[in-house]
């Protein structure tokens, strides 16, 4: 990911903070933000123009959100506040707010004498990298501008009422005609009850744009706080969920017991449809928070995060890595940045036969860099992003070093869903193959592997971009079909002199095939090895476009890349697809 | 092998199974494997050897530098089967491959020795009774040892540790017979007294079957860590003429003493004030030959085949004290400096060798070896040759500060930062200048290795550059730095992406920073930080906006597992002993458990005094690297 960048010049400026401390604070950058940092006096006709400052006080109104107090106490929990984020996630200078004057409708229980700009929300566009991408920010901190009576934190906490959720619903709209993502930074404590339906309504409007902007413009999400009841789906139904969380000062002893040595509990972010209290009274089951939806059980259990991050400054610099490898919708190109990374550097390590599939990858694709995605999740399958010469691919591979790379119902679901993502935009796909098949047991035929595999088959069979497939060691039985072979129309199938591609293994086929009998199974297996434990059968047939060495596997790839970059597939019209859900 | 080539003879390689793939199995014109992984049973196996010269019907055998170099019974095998052994006669190596023999020589022909007990002693008492009379500190050696360990070929001979005092004295001695024994098969052992502030100074030596002996401009060989060399250099800062001649004229005459021809080693030590003691006589090649080498211009080993073939010596004395300019030697090793040298084991997941003028790395590993567990973990020669000592220096630099090795921990960013202690540059060094200027071994991780401030400037500088925002804060070890990136009008100030395919992926670049060039590797990168080389110092550097830096302050702060109360294994290993049980009361300095790795035992000793908490590995077990093998309360 190493940066080409054009001749500059380069000051070592003083140090921090006396140099700039006026210049960055937080009210400044604000100001420009919303266009008040020119100073009035220059402006004549409106320098003490009622009717622009009722526009300044208002704005101001707005800007000041909880107060310097709300602001420090979030600090304390190590959060940031809504806009804080927002400014983080954005190139310096670049947010351009739009609804900052939005107040909500609501007239019950008194919501009437309640009245605060923006709504519990931050919309609004800015630059990712210098490309245009569209945010949301919830705040969960709410905003109690100092004439209110009564603290506002119960009352709104970021919760969502009918105008919140138009405001989303604007930003996705703008979005998806302008053709460029959307982030969504959830904080919010749920429904506006006070609203009633017409917050529920706002949900589903929201639901139902996530669905129309779904292969249309890539959806992120990040959960910064709570999120919880029907708020989960809305990220649920996005591309990417990822969460951030702060762990709070006096825990940090406690050691992940999911991943020791990795991380401390990720706290204070978390999703589930019903809270522990709701849980005891109906399953009488105990549990906390954390162990429901925090972090760690959605990014290693239950597969609804694909990452997470221990501070919210790394999770919103993880989020602009990530769409700096995603093209800005399905209608835009592939982003390819100058590579530093010779397109045909030779890998000689991958003459030596490698059991982390992780070292493959980060052997073939530009500098190493792999921005993983579920990488806690059904390990014996590794997925993410790439780039090759510059361009951006989805990577995915079997993992020998865990479950010894087999298919299992979680590994074929989380492949299947990243190979979608990759067909909807345009993202190449590269597949590494070692795989002894499918995991044998009844967990797994109980829980539906037929119809999970499925799903990975399906997805296979159905991406139309640019697909290419290395086998390194075994592609055995059911599990070669479906890991993107030449029959689910590849492009390049190329096999190491290490492939083993048969219907199973050979100790398994040799009992089967003469059951017994005969003399020496030792030479029976050597037979059965001599002939299908190779790539050469499949060659032979065409399945298998070369055999090559490994360690021109990145140069090759690379050059085909190249080759099929304007790849273009036409099927027969149709409404959708009936994938195996 | 190259020298040979060059002379039109055809060479035949000895590999074990584990070097199948090794560079000099494959360089060889033919290439007979020898046995197993293990070098008792490959490399040190003489029947094994023996039966190769026969089925090839090999000439001459080249030992190299260890294994069997020194080894007078293999010189009498390869004579038996009708081959010659180029090398010295083997009247010479008996004489001088046993040190007390080689010292009472020594004497006799007037060369200089140090203190000791001129013979074996019989056992640890006799060790004392003599270390009592000679004074403390000595020095403990294996009899039949050479130097220390010291290439991919030689076996591990480690039987050599100081004694400041008698409880050392006894433990250093058990540890050496044991290691000696498994080494050599030859447990004696020697005592001498130990100089101080001494520095290695080294004369080869080169003679003929007809009686002449000629000696080269020394080498110096001070930077030491565990009594190997790893730094080396051609001539010596130290060495006058007059010094050089004194030292090369009792070389000589030792070697006339013996009868010996082919070539040799003649170790000293040497203090400041310029006085030089026989330490002892390497009877070959040594791996640090090739700065000689750089400065005359002679193929060592070439006359070592012409001598070995019978023919006089081609080259004169006053020829070879005309040498020209200045040549080093970094060996570079799979270890980790931070935990006492340990050998780092793994495969080398990137692998560029550095290249320019005056550079020669002698390597025998490529990008994917695997640097087992079964030899010493040298993964390359590095030889620099300038025009004085200075620029001898700076291409060594800049050498080591392009050499990409990724995979196992290794001692390049030490040797980098070595050469820019003043005291190395101004050219006074001692064989304890590691231990004096890396205090503890913690203060030679790479992560901790000083750099200066006009060079932290230039890593800054280089970080801003590859993120390439225009403002930014850099946050280096807690210190924020505010930078400005801003085009430049007229003249390029610093430009990334180095040579292309030659250092390939961005994993080193090279920039220009005030019109100096500098070369740094990048180590790791991430979403806010990069984790970049410079000048052998590894530093994480977090790049933020002006405002995520502000903002900064207020994210939680990671606590680390508090190790300070647990002994970790050093390395991946086996458990041989554990000395200790729960309940135990222990001090600081007990012993707690052995480690054995890389066939070196490695005692672990108590950090604090406490109370044994737990113990939680067994005896025989088999270790990882940090695993907690103890815990106190």
């Amino acid at each position: 990911m190493l940066r080409l960048v054009a001749p500059v010049g380069l000051s070592l400026g003083a140090q921090l903070p006396a140099a700039w401390a006026a210049a960055t604070c937080l009210a400044a950058r604000c100001m420009s933000s919303t266009g008040l940092a020119q100073p009035l006096d220059d402006l004549p006709p409106y320098a003490s123009n009622p009717k622009w400052e009722r526009v300044v006080a208002a704005k101001e109104e707005a800007l000041l959100g909880g107060g310097q107090h709300r602001i420090d106490k979030q600090h304390e929990k190590g959060k940031l506040t809504a806009r804080e984020r927002l400014q983080v996630l954005f190139d310096p200078g670049s947010f351009r707010e739009a609804g900052a004057l939005v107040q909500h409708r609501c007239h019950d229980f008194g919501m009437e004498q309640q009245q605060f700009y923006g709504d519990g929300v931050i919309t609004g566009s800015g630059t990712v990298y210098g490309r245009p991408v569209f945010a949301f920010s919830q705040d969960f901190t709410g905003k109690r501008p100092p004439c209110m009576g009564r603290p506002s934190a119960a009352v709104f906490g970021g919760s969502l009422s009918e105008s919140h959720a138009a405001k989303i619903c604007r930003l996705m709209d703008r979005a998806v005609a302008a053709g460029a993502p959307i982030v969504g930074l959830n904080d919010s404590g749920g429904a506006r009850i006070q609203e009633g339906v017409m917050s529920l309504a706002g949900y589903a409007e929201v639901f139902q744009r996530n669905v129309d902007a779904s292969g249309v413009v890539p959806q992120l999400s990040m959960v910064m706080g709570p999120c919880a009841g029907g708020a989960v789906y809305s990220p649920a139904l996005t591309d990417f969920t990822f969460m951030a969380s702060a762990a709070l000062p006096g825990l940090g002893s406690l050691r992940d017991c999911l991943w020791p040595g990795r991380s401390l509990v990720r706290h204070s972010s978390y999703m589930f449809l019903t809270g522990p209290e709701v849980v005891k009274s109906v399953t009488m089951e105990e549990v906390t928070q954390e162990q429901l939806g925090g972090a760690a059980t959605h990014t290693s259990k239950s597969g609804v995060a694909h990452g997470a991050y221990d501070n919210e400054l790394d999770a919103l610099a993880g989020l602009r890595e990530l769409l700096s490898f995603l093209p800005l919708s399905n209608r835009a190109s592939l982003p390819r940045i100058p590579a530093s990374d010779p397109a045909d550097r030779l890998c000689p390590f991958l003459d030596y036969v490698a059991y982390d599939m992780l070292s493959v990858v980060q052997q073939v694709v530009d500098d190493g860099q792999v921005f993983e995605i579920m990488q806690d999740y059904a390990k014996n399958m590794i997925v993410g992003f790439a780039r090759m010469d510059g361009r951006t691919v989805g990577v995915v591979a079997n993992q020998p070093a865990v479950l010894a790379g087999c298919l299992d119902i979680d590994a074929s679901v989380k492949a299947a869903r990243f190979v979608r993502f990759c067909d909807a935009f345009n993202i190449p796909l590269l597949t590494f193959v070692d795989v002894p098949g499918f995991l044998p047991g009844t967990a797994q035929e109980y829980g539906g592997i037929i119809r999970h595999g499925a799903k990975l088959l399906y997805a296979y069979a159905e991406a139309s971009v640019p697909k290419l497939t290395v086998i390194t060691r075994k592609a055995y039985g059911g599990a070669y079909d479906v890991m993107s072979s030449k029959h689910l129309r590849n492009d390049i199938n190329l096999s190491w002199p290490t492939g083993q591609i048969a219907v199973m293994g050979s100790k398994g086929a040799v009992e089967i095939l003469f059951r017994g009998k005969g003399e020496d199974m030792k030479q029976q297996e050597a037979e059965y090895e001599e002939k299908f434990n190779n790539p050469f059968q499949a060659a032979k047939v065409g399945y298998i476009d070369d055999i090559l060495l490994p360690r021109l596997t990145r140069q090759r790839l690379c050059a085909e890349l190249e080759t099929l970059a304007d790849k273009k597939v036409w099927r027969p019209e149709r409404k959708h697809g009936n994938i195996p859900l | 092998m190259r020298t040979a080539k060059q002379l039109g003879i055809a060479t035949v390689g000895i590999y074990s199974e584990a070097d199948t793939a090794a560079v000099h199995a494959r360089f060889a014109d033919e290439a007979i494997c020898v046995g197993p992984a293990a070098s008792t049973a490959s490399y040190l196996n003489i029947p094994a050897i023996v039966d190769a010269i026969k089925q090839t019907g090999a000439d001459a055998v080249h030992p190299g530098y260890g294994f069997l170099s020194e080894n007078s019974h293999f010189v009498e095998a390869v004579e038996a089967a009708g081959a010659t052994f180029v090398g010295p006669p083997t009247h010479a190596v008996e004489k001088m491959g046993d040190k007390v023999e080689s010292k009472k020589i020594a004497a006799a022909a007037k060369v200089n020795t140090i203190p000791g007990w001129a013979g074996v002693t019989e056992n640890a008492d006799h060790a004392i009774s003599v270390a009592r009379e000679i004074g403390f500190p000595v020095m403990i050696k294996a009899s039949a040892g050479g130097g220390g360990k010291a290439t991919r070929r030689r076996v591990l001979v480690q039987g050599m540790r100081v004694a400041w005092n008698e409880k050392e004295l006894l433990e250093g001695y058990e540890l050496c017979t044991q290691e000696a024994a498994s080494a050599f098969g030859d447990a004696r052992m020697l005592i001498e007294k130990f100089i101080e502030q001494p520095r290695h100074v080294e004369i080869q030596v080169l003679g003929d079957k007809w009686g002449n002996v000629i000696y080269f401009p020394e080498r110096e060989c001070s930077i030491q860590r565990r009594n190997q060399k790893v730094i080396e250099e051609a001539p010596s800062p130290l060495v006058t003429p007059a010094m050089r001649r004194a030292m090369g004229e009792q070389a000589v005459a030792l070697c006339k003493a013996v009868g010996y021809h082919s070539a040799g080693t003649v170790e000293f030590l040497a203090n400041p004030q310029r006085e030089f003691h026989f330490l002892e006589m390497n009877t070959r090649l040594q791996v640090e030959h090739p700065i000689t080498e750089a400065i005359t211009g002679q193929d060592l080993v070439e006359h070592m085949l012409r001598v070995a073939a019978g023919q006089p010596l081609t080259v004169s004395q006053d020829q070879v004290l005309h040498y020209s300019g200045s040549a080093m030697e970094c060996r570079v090793y799979s270890e980790n400096p931070a935990r006492g040298f340990l050998p780092s084991i793994g495969r080398l997941l990137r692998y560029r060798e550095p290249r320019g003028p005056g550079i020669r790395c002698d390597s025998g590993v490529q990008e994917g070896s695997e640097i087992s567990i079964f030899y010493d973990p040298l993964i390359s020669k590095l030889v620099v040759h300038g025009v004085d000592r200075g620029a001898a220096l700076a291409g060594m630099r800049r050498a080591l500060d392009s050499y990409v090795i990724r995979g196992v921990q290794h001692n390049a960013p030490l040797l980098r930062s070595v050469l820019d202690v003043p005291s190395f540059v101004a050219g006074n060094l001692s064989t304890a200048f590691l231990a004096e200027n890396y205090a503890t071994p913690e203060a030679s991780a790479p992560e901790r290795l000083p750099l200066g401030a006009g060079q932290q400037d230039q890593l800054l500088a280089v970080a801003a550059l590859l993120w390439g925002d225009m403002e930014l804060v850099l946050t280096l070890s807690g210190q924020q730095t505010a930078v400005v990136v801003r085009p430049a009008e007229s003249r390029m100030v610093a430009t990334s992406g180095i040579n292309g395919a030659e250092h390939g992926s961005g994993q080193a670049l090279e920039a220009e920073v005030d019109g100096q060039a500098v070369f740094l590797q990048v180590l790791q990168m991430g979403p806010r930080q990069y984790k970049l080389q410079h000048c052998g110092a590894q530093r994480v550097i977090q790049v933020d906006s002006p405002l995520s830096a502000r903002l900064g302050c207020h994210m939680p702060v990671q606590h680390a597992e508090d190790f300070s109360k647990a002994i970790q294994s050093p390395m991946p290993g086996t458990l041989i002993s554990v000395a200790v049980q729960p309940g135990q009361l222990v001090n600081q300095g007990d012993e707690v458990a052995v480690v054995e790795a890389m066939k070196m035992q490695n005692v672990l000793k108590a950090n604090v005094d406490g109370v044994v908490k737990s113990v939680e590995a067994d005896a025989g077990a088999v270790v990882a690297a940090d695993q907690v093998i103890v815990r106190f309360e």
